[in-house]
């Protein structure tokens, strides 16, 4: 009886739909780091459409050069203007939040965006294209690895000027992944700069088999993950009769008030708000690469192209615990109790996991994309802590990790030989006697991977544990220090290998970058070391953006 | 005013890093720029100097905030700085004699390739001394601390070349290494105990301390004092340090560094007076460093370990006065800075003899060198004076006081202590006309085809003469009215001992022993022809060359147990320690290896872990809720 007549009632209610709509009100202002990026993209497809193609390489370069600064300093200038904590606000009409949390992360992403742009821009290091400059991206995408037109277009010198473009969808996309406060919003920004990382995975110029399957398998496994997302928010949905983050947590805490007829029978059912959370989570955990949803990392890692890794180990990371952060801080506090000793075992089997597997990795890419999983762990601590100072230890990490990250891969992009990229760790021994520089940088990143004091890694790591065992978990932090001594042994035997190893007489040779390669490393070593020596103003600007908007 | 105190670390600091980073472009200007910055250091430390004089007593004490390190609840580990009136004395006399020493070897290294290095050094050594008196907490003292450890590391062995200079900075380190381990343990104590590292809070809550604490961070300051400071039982490095270049012995080994341990107890002044039984510990090791270092200095033939013997026999006097509470602690500041003057002052006078006799170490083979350096004679010769404690120099006011307070001990502690520093001031009169008379009087043992002694350059003898007025002086100067003490009330707090014997007397015993001293000196070498080479000598004697035997102690007792504990530890650590070790290793290699199994490749099998996580991650939650 009750569903006929809430199937009847639903069409009552939809027959007596509002005649009027309200247009929405949108503050450009507020938007204008994602407008702006957004922007540059459309502009950039034009380019490609219009501009002779050897022109192309400077006009995207600048472009997104460009528009991400302006950007940044489109973030510095709203959370000068108090956006990041008294003026904090939801902007387009309760979709998008405007605080603390999504001006530190937009601003990390931003920055880290940039500086990869100078990695992807890299024209100096691969040398057999018949004379030409290129950078690592394929010189048709679109040709058969191997066949006669990929062959010509290597002879004619052509690349691949459309990751520019691609690369600014997916920040920004990125830039409101973080932001997002209604499950809709999420679920868009997440195809957002998902689909653009498919096709940039996909885009190597050498070993493009690898890049092509390592492209599939993400796009499969992310498609499916997405899935389980959309289910979660379906039932959710079902469980709370609204989408926006406010309208959930309301119902979480107070239960429901005021009862859609047409969800008559779901609203309020906390098995819905369970499931649906679960699901939620799950597909946010796999963009993070969390146990058990982290079987793509090492491949995606390995076969993408190396700047590409760089940028999606560490931007996606960010957006993505940036989102993981508003959920939980947002919509789910009010089930605390529900969704805290999920989350530990998570992040516990998500830091055993990544340290212990790493250890048998022979090659760099892969290493790094464990390595990658363990910190993911760590960082779960910290968002499991539920208090400010876990949000503010959560944002510094991110912030330091991701530049570390960054600058280790594009110093794997400098280590070649004959068939590229030399990853395979063999290659590495005695690397430290023939280029002490690049090694000695590459032993700094991993340091602070490895959480050695004076890094970056160190004061995260302690940032989170601190934040962790404050609320109560002890013992969690307990397993994140074993995690991290088991993770220290491969970190400690790639420096090892590098300069107590003698160097093979067939080993590859370190490749002189131009400035923008530099630069990216440069900025990631000094990043590691500022943040690492003086982490206490950076600890500061973290813990007065620790608090979100509801 | 307070933002110019990170200045004076900032100053040197940079300057070595100028020089250390700088690379060969540097090496033509490298002394210039190291003088420079020293000097600049010392111009700020003047500033601030004027300023203070012109504040009252009570309002003189700055406070510079730069940053914490990571707060973390209760710790906090300050970047802060605090110059009051005793921070201030030894700014003073580190960037002063340090900017004259690094005059001084300007010429002085003149032909040494490493010159810039040398001066990079310099440079790290005023930086990191100046960083331990200004801090103001005991963690950032440590810093410092150890800063001067690793300077004085580096230029002992500056001549690594040669084995016994790298034995000896080897040697100096690792014996520092005990005294810095009770500093260390002494600072974890006192935050456990009061719960912060700053020198305020520290030192005005040892009222509501219980004396065994206190005791213990007492003796634990005390040990590293020792280490520091060369008092015994860590006096064996002293000696071997004098293989560094002389301006290093006379700047690190004679009038700044080695008295870094005396700060530390006067700084800490609070917490001695509150545990006796750590006091007792203090005077005691003083006197009997008195006493020790002025025998060994009796016998030695190399011009610079018998200076550093009288070194290490001052810092005794020093020791002896801090340990006797505020009737001590401004006198042994005082002697501190005079000794800074004159002990600097012979050091350089004994580098200029050796400059002019091709690095020539052995007195016996010196003699009638007045005529051929005439300033260093004189600069050496009122250096002289002033440390045995002729009436009007300087060392006289100095050593006379800290010879009354040790009577004013009282009961036969008093007098024990007493005897020992006038018989200390005795051997001192002995051992310093020995080697004046050996060095500038009598025939001349050298051969003049081989050595052509002469006088060094400006650059070296005009520090000597600026040190040299100090020497003379200084006391004098710091007496009048009891100038130095009113300036240093305080910080230290003063009170008047009350001796047994009248001043007068003490003055008058102390005018009779000195004279016994020089005339028992002058009847043995300066009436007798001194043996070009030494003869046997008495068991005493033999003993005292071979610095009172510490080193065979030191080598039966402490190297060949340390050895039969190493070897046990290195059979357990074999045994028990790797093969847990490397079990566990091994274990999660294994792990590892099975682990990454899972890693199919097959994106179906993915998939299908994927979903069972997510049917997992459902359930807990589902289970957490008991839905």
């Amino acid at each position: 009886m009750s569903s006929v007549a809430s199937v009847h009632s639903l069409w009552t209610v939809a027959a007596g739909a509002p005649d009027r709509i309200p247009a929405p009100r949108i503050e450009y202002a507020q938007l204008s780091p994602t407008l702006i990026v957004l922007g540059a993209a459309v502009v950039g497809i034009v380019i490609e459409a219009f501009l002779p193609r050897r022109s192309r390489y400077y006009a995207q370069l600048l472009l997104s050069v460009v528009s991400l600064a302006a950007a940044f300093a489109a973030v510095i200038g709203l959370a000068a203007g108090g956006f990041g904590s008294s003026k904090a606000h939801l902007a387009a009409m309760g979709a998008i939040a405007v605080d603390g949390p999504a001006l530190f992360l937009q601003g990390t992403i931003l920055l880290v965006s940039l500086i990869a742009v100078f990695t992807f821009a890299e024209r100096r290091l691969d040398p057999a294209a018949h004379g030409n400059r290129v950078d690592s991206f394929a010189a048709q995408p679109a040709a058969v690895p191997g066949g006669t037109a990929e062959q010509a277009a290597v002879k004619a010198g052509f690349t691949t000027t459309e990751v520019f473009p691609i690369l600014l969808f997916a920040v920004g996309g990125m830039l409101i992944f973080p932001a997002a406060n209604d499950l809709l919003t999420l679920f868009i920004a997440l195809e957002v700069f998902s689909l653009p990382l498919y096709i940039l995975c996909a885009l190597a110029r050498r070993q493009r088999l690898l890049s092509q399957e390592s492209a599939v398998k993400y796009f499969l496994l992310g498609a499916f993950s997405s899935a389980f997302l959309l289910f979660g928010v379906a039932l959710l949905y079902g469980y709370a009769g609204t989408v926006t983050y406010a309208g959930i947590a309301e119902v979480v805490s107070d239960g429901a008030k005021q009862i859609d007829p047409a969800l008559a029978g779901t609203m309020g059912n906390d098995a819905l708000l369970l499931i649906g959370g679960a699901l939620l989570l799950m597909g946010l955990l796999f963009k993070v690469g969390a146990v058990p949803f982290h079987m793509w990392t090492p491949d995606v890692y390995q076969g993408a192209p190396t700047p590409v890794t760089g940028f999606m180990a560490a931007a996606t990371k960010v957006a993505a615990f940036g989102a993981l952060l508003r959920l939980l801080y947002v919509v789910l506090p009010g089930m605390r109790w529900d969704w805290r000793p999920v989350m530990w075992g998570v992040a516990i089997i998500t830091m055993l996991g990544g340290a212990i597997i790493a250890i048998t990795q022979t090659d760099i890419k892969r290493l790094l994309a464990y390595s990658s999983i363990a910190h993911a762990g760590f960082i779960l601590a910290g968002v499991i802590a539920a208090s400010r100072d876990g949000i503010s230890s959560v944002l510094f990490y991110l912030a330091a990790y991701s530049f570390v990250t960054l600058g280790a891969f594009a110093v794997v992009t400098l280590v070649r030989d004959a068939g590229g990229e030399a990853t395979h760790l063999s290659k590495w021994a005695g690397l430290g006697r023939r280029s002490p520089l690049v090694a000695a940088v590459f032993a700094v990143f991993l340091l602070a991977f490895a959480g050695i004091p004076l890094t970056s890694g160190f004061a995260g790591k302690f940032a989170v544990f601190k934040a962790a065992a404050e609320s109560g978990a002890g013992w969690l932090v307990v397993v994140g220090v074993i995690s991290s001594a088991i993770a220290a042994f491969f970190y400690i035997r790639v420096i090892v290998l590098m300069f107590f190893s003698e160097p093979k007489t067939d080993g590859p040779t370190v490749a002189v970058p131009s400035a923008l390669t530099s630069t990216a490393i440069a900025v990631g070593v000094a990043a590691t070391l500022v943040l690492g020596l003086a982490p206490q103003y950076f600890l500061d600007l973290a813990g007065q953006a620790g608090v979100f908007i509801r | 005013m307070e933002n110019l105190i990170a200045l004076l670390v900032a100053a040197p600091l940079v300057g070595a890093a100028l020089l250390l980073c700088g690379g060969r472009r540097l090496d033509r200007a490298g002394h210039w720029i190291g003088s420079l910055f020293a000097v600049a250091s010392f111009a700020v430390a003047v500033v601030l100097f004027a300023d203070m004089l012109g504040k009252s007593a009570e309002h003189r004490a700055l406070h510079q905030h730069l940053f914490s390190w990571i707060p973390v609840g209760g710790f906090r580990a300050d970047l802060a700085f605090q110059l009051d009136q005793l921070s201030m004395t030894f700014v003073l006399l580190i960037t002063g004699v340090g900017s004259l020493i690094h005059i001084y070897s300007i010429g002085y290294m003149e032909h040494d390739e490493r010159r810039r290095r040398f001066f990079g050094y310099l440079n790290l050594f005023l930086a990191a001394m100046l960083l331990l008196v200004l801090a103001d907490n005991y963690l950032l003292l440590y810093v410092g601390w150890e800063g001067v450890g690793l300077a004085s590391y580096l230029l002992i062995g500056f001549w690594q070349h040669k084995p016994s200079a790298a034995t000896a900075a080897k040697k100096a380190f690792l014996v520092n290494r005990v005294g810095d381990m009770g500093l260390s343990i002494a600072i974890m104590l006192m935050f456990t105990t009061f719960g912060t590292f700053a020198f305020g809070p520290v030192l005005a809550s040892t009222g509501a301390t219980g004396e065994g604490r206190l005791t213990a961070i007492g003796l634990l300051l005390l040990l590293a004092a020792c280490g520091k400071s060369a008092q015994v039982p860590l006096q064996s490095w002293l000696g071997d340090a004098m293989e560094g270049p002389t301006p290093v012995s006379a700047l690190i080994h004679a009038a700044t560094m080695v008295t870094a341990g005396v700060y530390l107890i006067t700084r800490s002044g609070a917490i001695f007076n509150a545990a006796p039984d750590a006091q007792t510990a203090v005077v005691a090791v003083g006197a009997v460093t008195l006493l020790f270092g002025a025998i060994v200095g009796c016998a030695k033939d190399d011009i610079k370990k018998a200076l550093a013997g009288s070194t290490m026999s001052q810092i005794g006097y020093m020791v002896l006065a801090a340990g006797l509470g505020p009737i001590g602690y401004a006198f042994a500041i005082m002697h501190l800075v005079t000794h800074g003057f004159f002990k600097a002052g012979l050091f350089l006078g004994a580098g200029s003899v050796m400059h002019g006799m091709n690095d020539e170490v052995d007195m016996r083979r010196y003699g009638g060198l007045r005529t051929h350096m005439p300033i260093t004679f004189v600069t050496f010769g009122l250096g002289y004076l002033a440390i045995i404690g002729f009436p009007g120099l300087s060392g006289f006011f100095s050593k006379d006081k800290i010879i009354e307070a040790a009577f004013a001990r009282g009961g036969t502690e008093g007098w024990v202590l007493g005897g020992a520093a006038l018989l200390g001031a005795a051997i001192t009169a002995f051992y310093m006309t020995r080697v004046m008379l050996m060095t500038f009087f009598g025939e001349r043992r050298w051969d003049p085809e081989e050595v052509h002694p002469h006088e060094s350059p400006k650059v070296m003898t005009i520090p000597m003469i600026v040190l040299a007025v100090g020497s003379v002086f200084a006391g004098g100067l710091f007496s009048i009215n009891e100038a130095f003490v009113t300036w240093l009330e305080p910080v230290t707090s003063f009170a008047h001992g009350h001796s047994p014997v009248s001043a007068g007397a003490v003055t008058a015993a102390t005018m009779v022993v000195l004279l016994i001293g020089v005339g028992i000196a002058w009847r043995m070498y300066g009436r007798k022809e001194v043996p070009a080479v030494a003869p046997r000598g008495s068991l005493l004697t033999r003993a005292a060359r071979r610095d009172l035997l510490q080193d065979d102690f030191n080598h039966v007792v402490l190297v060949r147990g340390g050895e039969h504990l190493t070897r046990t530890l290195v059979y357990l650590d074999h045994s028990l320690v790797d093969g847990a070790v490397n079990g566990t290793a091994a274990s999660m290699g294994g792990l590892s290896g099975r682990l990454r199994q899972l890693q199919t490749g097959f994106v179906r099998s993915y998939a299908v872990q994927m979903l069972g996580g997510a049917a997992v991650l459902v359930a807990a939650t589902l289970l957490m809720r008991g839905v």
